[in-house]
């Protein structure tokens, strides 16, 4: 079944990956990529992590997703128009898009074992505890400071987002 | 404890408060503090010298360590044995009798205060030179001396000829300086240290296979620093232009004790130099030449002040000759009579320029025996005693020395006995010229004040009477003598051509006044060579001075500093100018060049890493 | 049972990135820039966790984690960023945001 499956959400995820970068309408991108961090949230069970998944849904595809949806909404963004006054990024855009598409699929082939297979079930400590105990005991200093990074964001967007600047 | 720091502690006493004071203080105030402070070290180093009896052993006293680096340790060490108890007396005697003669000399001129901080402050080098128990301590008094003939020079700094005179001087010593720092560099090298005490008995031990190089190599260097403070050939050329500075100046510096501290430097490295032959022979060849040339120029010198000098220079070769014949004791001898003699000669030809206000040409005197009487006696006494008439002081210093130099090799004698004729000539010539005669100026001559006088006196009757003071066997246990006999025919001669000289200046410069001119233009050519001192300034501007100035115009001005180092660093600013013009294209804000950049680096840095196999 | 091999998620992972890449490279709404930020992290993410699969750490799980913070974090404050920009230049396009040049 993990071939299959994964198949099928990898897929999912390329579709509409490709979706968020080809629409011009942002609403419309924003949709695809809640698209892609659903399929990749099955993905991330698919390789046991299931307390990370949970996080991709609840965090990501709920409250950032809603965040940008809602900032979309409030700027009343239409579809974009076209300035295009970047000559490095036609230059230089889609031949090096190519050439480190290239480079890391060759890196990946190349050194990546090749017999390693993923299966489903074959690790389990991705659950809650796992990651709280390591949380909470090595982690426990980074974690403590995400804490005040989120303090400083808050404060950061409050004062952005006041009505004048002086 | 004999405190003998005292000695050089009180002059230097005195330049502090001179020199920070004395600008508001008066005049009596200004005296008081430096004749009294180099009183007081007189009578010191007189209380010390009693109180140490015989000095058999060097005294020494060590203060501190003053540098302590690997197997270097030099201390700030004082000591006195007899060679340096000569040398105070004389350095802290006539240096007292010139200070109270300055009060009167210097009491019109301006910068007072500065003249006398000056003057104490070379007494304290002076004293720290002739102390100094090794040789880097020496060399702080060596350069401190220097620095202050320097200032002295340069006195009167608004004259231009007096400042490029002190420049001069200060730039001439520098090469000699640099011969004794070299000298220092290779005793540190070879013996490990520089204390007198350390290094005599380990180059008195020395294998004669060994003495031959670094010995002589050490004597010559520290010979090379000789000739430029005691202005031997060929580094003379600063000492009759320092004559730009006061008179006592002339006198102290310049005649009485700093230009001798060569001779006492070789006199004190004896054990160094005995121990290479080779350099002895050159310390006494280039003594003797130094005697004979500085004499020729001194016949015919017209300012009173340069025939002085230049006889300064002659006698300074003739102590030369001296320590490099061996003859230590004689030359440590001359030093000491000289310093009488010469400083009295100064003196008295400065109370002539102070009678005639500042005249100093002996074309322009004449007649002043009767005006000044005083001034004349006195002069006179340090004549006849440079003469070498007996049995006047210059004649038992001068015998000893061509004694010494007969016993050496009597070619020598017979150079220092023509140089003895030439003395007595041209300083009589210049007494002659001066008091005899008519009047051939159009001044009112004054005696001088009883504080010029008087140190006058003192000095005549030194000078008079010095030759009986025993310093020869008063320093044979330093220096063992040589065992030359007093051979009377020789001593005969040598008084002969003094009292030949005299005649032929009587002859010349009273009798038959004519008489002179005339036979210098009949020598001509040979007149001109030598009345214009050989032209050596002349040929050093040309081969030395005007190449430097132009090399480093031409060279190292316009071509390496405004070329090469202004262009280099012009060059990079304008370089990185350029490129920085070029690179801030990039910076166009907009994000997404941006990231097309950023996107164009991590390729390539995978690329890189991806050939090279670092991926892994 | 056969699962699929690691370097399918890898370059599954690499392909998302490129597009993310693409993305910012082309897009010209801020917004649509932001996104494909997002869309940069989760690629990156999903390297994390398959690696922690492949090693059987859950340390790749916690990078994750923290990236998930930092993108919220980044979120909050970018947005009001973008709502600042907005509000000045009644424009969402990027390419009128360059006034920080020479």
């Amino acid at each position: 079944m993990d071939v299959p499956l994964f198949l099928i959400f990898a897929a999912i995820a390329v579709a509409c990956g490709v979706n968020v970068v080809v629409q011009r309408h942002p609403i419309t991108s924003a949709i695809s990529l809640i698209g892609v961090m659903g399929s990749l949230a099955a993905l991330y069970l698919l390789l046991g992590g299931e307390f990370i998944a949970a996080v991709q849904v609840v965090v990501y595809a709920g409250a950032i997703m809603v965040l940008f949806v809602f900032v979309i909404m409030l700027l009343n963004a239409g579809a974009e128009g076209r300035s295009g006054r970047s000559w490095p990024v036609r230059l230089l855009g889609i031949p090096f898009l190519v050439l480190l598409l290239g480079l890391l699929s060759f890196v990946v082939q190349a050194y990546a074992p090749k017999t390693d297979r993923v299966v489903f079930g074959a690790f389990t400590s991705g659950g809650p505890r796992d990651i709280g105990k390591l949380l909470f005991t090595e982690y426990l200093l980074p974690f403590e400071l995400t804490s005040v990074l989120i303090l400083i964001a808050i404060a950061g967007a409050v004062v952005l987002a006041r009505k004048e600047i002086d | 404890m004999r405190h003998l720091w005292l000695i050089p502690a009180l002059p230097f006493a005195g330049f502090l408060l001179n020199g920070i004071f004395g600008r508001r203080a008066s005049k009596a105030v200004v005296n008081a503090i430096a004749v009294g402070s180099v009183a007081l070290s007189f009578l010191w180093v007189v209380k010390t010298l009693l109180s140490l009896g015989g000095m058999e052993t060097p005294h020494a006293e060590r203060y501190f360590t003053w540098i302590e680096s690997g197997i270097l340790n030099v201390g700030f060490e004082l000591a006195v044995d007899r060679l340096t108890a000569v040398m105070l007396l004389v350095v802290t005697g006539v240096g007292l009798l010139i200070h109270i003669y300055s009060t009167g000399y210097m009491a019109h001129e301006g910068g007072y205060y500065r003249f006398f901080a000056y003057m104490n402050l070379f007494m304290f080098f002076m004293l720290i030179l002739v102390m100094a128990n090794n040789y880097l301590l020496m060399f702080v008094g060596w350069e401190g001396v220097g620095l202050c003939s320097y200032l002295l020079i340069g006195f009167f700094f608004l004259r231009r000829s007096a400042s490029t005179a002190a420049n001069k001087a200060f730039i001439v010593n520098r090469i000699g300086d640099f011969g004794f720092a070299l000298a220092m560099f290779l005793m540190v090298v070879q013996f490990g240290t520089l204390d007198f005490a350390g290094i005599y008995p380990a180059a008195a031990e020395m294998p004669a296979e060994q003495t031959a190089g670094i010995l002589t190599a050490i004597a010559l260097l520290l010979f090379v620093g000789a000739t430029g403070k005691s202005a031997q050939l060929p580094l003379y050329v600063w000492l009759p232009d320092a004559m730009e500075g006061p008179t006592p100046v002339s006198a102290l510096i310049h005649a009485a004790t700093m230009v001798t501290a060569g001779v006492y430097m070789v006199a004190r490295s004896s054990a160094l130099f005995l121990q290479a032959p080779l350099a002895m022979d050159v310390v006494a060849i280039v003594g003797l030449l130094t005697a004979v040339m500085a004499a020729t120029i001194g016949l015919t010198q017209f300012d009173i002040k340069k025939v002085f000098a230049y006889s300064t220079v002659s006698q300074l070769g003739y102590m030369v000759l001296a320590v490099g014949v061996g003859a230590f004791g004689a030359g440590i001898f001359h030093l000491m009579t000289h310093a009488f003699f010469k400083a009295l000669l100064f003196l008295g030809a400065g109370s002539v320029i102070h009678a005639l206000s500042g005249e100093q040409d002996l074309r322009a005197m004449g007649g002043l025996r009767k005006k000044i009487p005083l001034t004349f006696a006195t002069l006179l006494c340090a004549a006849v005693a440079i003469a070498g008439v007996p049995p006047f002081s210059g004649f038992f210093s001068k015998d000893e020395i061509l004694l010494a130099a007969h016993h050496h090799a009597p070619w020598m004698y017979w150079v220092g006995v023509i140089t003895a004729a030439m003395t007595a000539f041209y300083v009589f010539r210049a007494i002659f010229m001066a008091f005899f005669g008519d009047s051939r100026g159009h001044h009112h001559p004054h005696e001088s004040p009883p504080s010029m006088i008087l140190p006058l006196a003192v000095l005549a009757l030194l000078s008079l009477a010095g030759g009986f003071i025993p310093v020869p066997r008063f320093l044979e246990p330093l220096f063992p003598a040589e065992g030359a006999h007093h051979d009377f025919a020789l001593v005969a001669v040598s008084v002969g051509a003094g009292l030949l000289g005299i005649g032929l200046a009587w002859l010349f410069y009273v009798s038959k006044p004519g008489l002179a001119d005339s036979a210098a233009a009949r020598l001509g050519a040979l007149y001109r060579l030598v009345y214009n001192k050989y032209f050596v300034d002349e040929i050093y501007d040309a081969t030395v001075v005007r190449p430097l100035i132009g090399g480093s115009r031409a060279v190292l001005w316009r071509g390496v500093d405004a070329g090469v180092i202004d262009g280099a660093v012009n060059g990079i600013a304008q370089r990185s100018r350029d490129l920085g013009i070029l690179l801030r294209m990039f910076q166009s804000g907009n994000i997404r060049s941006y990231a097309a950049w950023v996107l164009l680096g991590s390729v390539f840095v995978l690329a890189v890493l991806g050939v090279m196999g670092g991926l892994r | 049972m056969e699962g699929a091999p690691l370097s399918w998620y890898l370059i599954l992972s690499a392909i998302l990135f490129a597009l993310g890449v693409a993305g910012f490279l082309f897009r010209r709404n801020i917004i649509t820039v932001f996104m494909c930020i997002e869309l940069m992290l989760n690629a990156v993410n999903l390297s994390f966790i398959a690696f922690s699969h492949k090693l059987n750490q859950v340390d790749g799980h916690i990078y994750a984690f923290f990236v998930m913070v930092v993108a919220a974090a980044e979120a909050a404050v970018g947005l009001a960023i973008i709502l600042t920009v907005f509000k000045n230049r009644a424009s969402l396009a990027i390419d009128d945001v360059s006034s920080m040049k020479y």
